[in-house]
């Protein structure tokens, strides 16, 4: 039986990083058809270098992700702190009305979104892009900061008001340091969520701007050369760099959370 | 040091009384425990005099000062909480120093501040650690210096002992009575423990429902409980109830008499299970029958049937090392000046 879960959890990981392992390979793979046998070749780094295209898709995604980020992350937190800390009517209509978007698939709020931006005006473009990503992002950010909140005793915040702190220095002396390490892993998740957004990113996005996902897609529709296993392996590399760095955070942040 | 003082202090939540109409004074530098059941508002009335509760009607004054609209944060309090709930990402000494920082007190004053009060709680040399990296009773004590280290004019504790185990919590009420002695603060201290409230206070305070329904000094309480759930909720006691005819009350065929009983009226009579002897000594005698007999080593605790089948209990001394066998008949009597009038 422990044979078998060892097995079992190996073929797991296995058929997880298979497909990721076969993209990197391929990438320094000399054939642009992914002929075997494999031939190690840098050409399709410096094919990469030279398609502008691909290379302005990566950057607008990243940008794109940031930005999402640098919005998301501030306002999803002060929505958990809100919906956890402070009593206001309707406050459980609202934390409940927050997770459903989480649920519905992209392709329908993508339509949902393309549809209600029409008929208010909004419109396409980049900015209607990125409201429509920080609107998925939110959720994610709220979650993951009531999380933590939920780990940081609310006494602590009170008996820092009895030492004489107004309610804005013990929140940010005392909970916001507390709550650093989900608020990290939630930057990271709204990150992701931007940085992997297809449906929204070609919904939305006027014609000529694309993101990385969307530049994908339509190059997988008219057939691709290597060069995007490269910029699909760079991204890899810098979201799993990023995840790690959220684990080392969140162990350190338990850590000190526990009493 | 400042005294307390709660005018018709009143506050429900959705609809419900949880406070009603309460009015008391804690006179300065005193030590007063607010005792009382769960859901009786004593954690509500502590939070209304910190401030993190506005009452609906009343007044709530500190050294004359009316506060009632003042923040915790303007009041001058020390608070001690259940949980401690010390800072976890601050060592030691930036936790005690956090009052001081509000205050503008900063530098070589606040170090020398800090040490002192870790000094008082006998915590010494352990300005640099983590809260986490202190046992349960040094967190306490902590918790206490931060507290006190300000110099506020009221402190407020909030059952900070029920976390301990019992002879940590036993060596830390006498510390914490010689502390509140050494300072002089005005200290109100909540609990449901009514050993601790007699043994640390100047003065108790029981509430029922939202309601004081005694206070004063420990001692007062104790042997004078003015009502049925006083004497039940400090310490034990045995009820009698029947009409009262010559001066006394008759529980099938027992006379059973007590100090200023008024005469022809229906009442209840409460005895402490320690006054009782199991003799004939007393002027107050009833047979008993013994249910069960508790032993724990130094003395005895008896479960009785009663002459009126109500359930009693004694207190004995293992003096003799004889412990009475289920089912033994014995005369149970004490004193008429122990036997107190209760209210219902």
């Amino acid at each position: 039986m422990k044979a078998f879960g060892r097995v079992y959890l190996c073929l797991l990981i296995f058929f997880l990083y298979l497909p990721i392992g076969v993209m990197i390979a391929m990438g320094f793979n000399a054939s642009p058809y992914y002929q075997l046998p494999f031939e190690f070749s840098t050409r399709w780094w410096h094919e990469l270098w030279q398609n502008a295209e691909l290379l302005e898709a990566g950057k607008n995604s990243v940008i794109v992700a940031i930005i999402v980020t640098l919005i998301a992350t501030p306002v999803g937190t002060a929505a958990a702190v809100a919906l956890h800390r402070r009593e206001f009517p309707g406050r459980n209509f609202l934390r409940v009305m927050l997770l459903p978007p989480i649920a519905i698939p992209w392709l329908i709020t993508g339509t949902a979104m393309l549809v209600m931006f029409y008929w208010s005006g909004i419109g396409r473009g980049f900015h209607a892009m990125l409201i429509g990503h920080v609107a998925l992002a939110i959720p994610y950010v709220v979650l993951v900061v009531s999380t933590g909140l939920q780990t940081i005793r609310q006494d602590l915040e009170e008996a820092a008001m009895s030492l004489g702190a107004t309610p804005l220095f013990a929140f940010f002396r005392v909970t916001l340091p507390l709550l650093t390490p989900s608020i990290i892993g939630a930057a990271l998740f709204a990150f992701a969520v931007s940085l992997d957004q297809f449906v929204i990113s070609y919904f939305l996005a006027t014609p000529g701007y694309t993101t990385l996902p969307v530049k994908i897609y339509s190059a997988i529709r008219k057939g691709f050369t290597p060069d995007i296993n490269i910029i699909s392996t760079v991204l890899l590399l810098a979201s799993m760099a990023l995840v790690l760095i959220y684990f080392i955070f969140s162990k350190f942040g338990a850590k000190d959370v526990r009493r | 040091m400042s005294d307390v003082k709660l005018t018709g202090i009143a506050k429900s939540y959705g609809g419900s009384p949880v406070l009603t109409d309460i009015t008391v004074d804690f006179p300065s530098g005193s030590f007063t425990s607010l005792l009382g059941p769960s859901g009786s508002g004593k954690t509500t009335l502590l939070r209304i005099i910190a401030g993190f509760i506005t009452p609906e009607a009343g007044q709530v004054t500190i050294g004359g000062e009316d506060v009632t609209r003042i923040p915790v944060w303007a009041r001058n309090i020390g608070m001690v909480f259940q949980s401690y709930a010390l800072f976890p990402h601050m060592n030691v000494r930036d936790n005690v120093a956090f009052g001081l920082g509000r205050r503008g007190v900063k530098g070589a004053e606040a170090k020398r501040r800090v040490d002192e009060a870790l000094e008082m709680v006998r915590l010494p040399g352990f300005a640099e650690r983590l809260p986490k990296q202190l046992s349960g009773g040094q967190q306490q004590r902590v918790a206490m210096a931060r507290a006190i280290v300000t110099g506020p004019k009221v402190l407020l504790l909030d059952e900070p002992l029920s976390a301990l185990d019992r002879r940590l919590r036993q060596e830390m009420q006498v510390e914490l009575l010689s502390l509140q002695r050494e300072i002089g603060v005005t200290t109100i201290f909540v609990t449901h423990d009514q050993e601790e409230a007699l043994t640390l206070s100047d003065q108790v305070a029981i509430l029922d429902r939202g309601r004081i329904v005694q206070m004063g000094a420990p001692a007062a309480i104790y042997e004078r409980p003015a009502t049925r759930f006083a004497a039940e909720f400090l310490g034990d006691a045995n009820f009698f109830a029947g009409l009262v005819e010559g001066g006394a009350i008759t529980v099938a065929a027992h006379r059973i008499s007590a100090p200023g009983l008024p005469e022809g009226r229906e009442v209840t009579l409460a005895v402490r299970p320690e006054k009782i002897s199991l003799d004939a000594t007393h002027e107050n005698q009833v047979r008993a029958k013994v249910l069960n007999a508790i032993y724990a080593g130094a003395n005895l605790t008896y479960l009785m049937e009663g002459p009126g089948g109500q359930r009693l209990k004694v207190f004995a001394q293992n003096s003799d090392g004889v412990i009475l066998p289920n089912g033994a008949e014995v005369t149970l009597s004490w004193p008429a000046a122990h036997t107190i009038l209760v209210e219902g």
